[in-house]
């Protein structure tokens, strides 16, 4: 049971986001340009970054929906997203997206983790100066997200069914717009016109 | 020296925004709604939080400015530093202290919050609202914190730098920069603020 009066039936991060619309706007904008705006990475690889470091963290529905939408941008391959869980190192995707989990890794634990020898790496595979920042960025947010999702206790039903065809729709859609389903927007643009 | 490429002169969080301004306007949105905007806690209180998370974390930037931001809120430097060493001695509510170890156990990781620890804090007169923001503010703070450190941001060691850092903050909130680009790095920013991320 969540440890705070949440609008029942809501899953993971929407049912804190339905209570709290003020921070739900920011939250979503920031996910939506990190994972889903114009950038040298990949959606795909991007929702990879994301749903590792939700792995590392342990929050159920955060690895689960976006491991989700990552296979549905990838050419819906669930078993790469297994593979990049379990063992990165060997799975089938770029060096530089390797480069790049090593250093999303190094933020989960702390920032100070990541070294000067890592992002060098890192360059050294192809990487730029956004994609540095984008990888750190996109591995710090994960690390709010899923501490929001699990520290309020939310509804994480385990059942990978009630994941997928969602995944899909927030590939095709985005969060912004899928946001709308659960949000009440009158209040959100109340606050910020 | 920072890991990539940042605007120079800026300290901390404020060569990141600089540097990436489409993640930046979220995320001030974000400690604007949090720390800033009317809420039953005090946004010294919030700001206390925002500190304690930060030192926990050991985000030198972070613990600073908000630090001096929280003082600047509650007219009182020393009781900043009392949370940050040992909140449960400071002199602050009951219901803060509750929330305080809410958010310590956040930091850690969201599944240390216990039934018990909300329980607590309910008993002190928190509201839910209270304890979503507490559980957010401190799960915000670990994102800001890594995004400082894991850029290994320029982050002066000279609290005299940040005093006008947390009088901005405190009197203006997070939408615009506290810090001025065109003068000697930590000038503040109140007439310029909007020159550097417009």
């Amino acid at each position: 049971m969540p440890h705070i009066e949440l609008p029942p039936g809501l899953q993971g991060i929407r049912g804190p986001m339905a209570f709290r619309p003020e921070t739900a706007k920011p939250l979503n904008e920031l996910v939506e340009v990190l994972l889903r705006g114009p950038n040298s990475l990949t959606p795909g690889e991007r929702e990879l970054i994301a749903t590792y470091v939700s792995y590392l963290n342990d929050c159920y529905f955060c690895q689960t929906v976006h491991g989700f939408i990552a296979s549905a941008h990838l050419n819906e391959d669930e078993e790469l997203v297994r593979r990049v869980k379990a063992d990165f190192q060997h799975a089938d995707i770029s060096a530089k997206l390797k480069t790049l989990l090593v250093i999303a890794g190094k933020v989960q634990r702390g920032g100070k983790y990541v070294t000067a020898a890592d992002v060098e790496e890192a360059r050294a595979a192809g990487a730029t100066d956004v994609e540095i920042h984008d990888t750190v960025l996109i591995a710090a947010a994960f690390c709010m997200y899923n501490r929001y999702v699990d520290g309020l206790a939310t509804w994480q039903p385990q059942d990978e069914e009630l994941y997928r065809e969602r995944g899909k729709r927030t590939a095709k859609e985005g969060y912004v717009t899928v946001s709308r389903d659960y949000v009440p927007q009158a209040t959100s643009d109340k606050v910020h016109p | 020296m920072p890991h990539i490429n940042l605007p120079q002169e800026l300290p901390g969080i404020s060569a990141a925004f600089a540097f990436r301004p489409e993640t930046a306007k979220p995320m001030r949105e974000l400690a604007h709604v949090l720390l800033h905007e009317p809420n039953s806690l005090e946004p010294g209180e919030r700001e206390l939080i925002a500190t304690y998370v930060s030192s926990l974390n050991n985000c030198y930037f972070c613990q600073t400015s908000h630090g001096a931001a929280a003082a600047c809120h509650l007219g009182n430097s020393e009781i900043v530093t009392q949370v940050a060493s040992d909140f449960t001695q400071a002199p602050i509510s009951q219901k803060l202290k509750s929330l305080l170890v809410i958010a310590g156990k956040v930091q850690q990781g969201g599944k240390l919050v216990t039934e018990a620890d909300v329980q607590a804090a309910r008993a002190l007169g928190a509201t839910d609202i209270e304890i979503h923001d507490t559980v957010l503010i401190a799960a915000a703070f670990c994102m800001y914190n890594r995004y400082v450190d894991g850029l290994a941001t320029w982050q002066p060691h000279d609290e005299a730098m940040y005093a006008p850092m947390g009088k901005h903050l405190a009197a203006h909130g997070y939408r615009t920069s506290s810090i001025n680009a065109n003068s000697p790095a930590g000038a503040p920013a109140a007439d310029v603020a909007q020159a550097v991320h417009a």
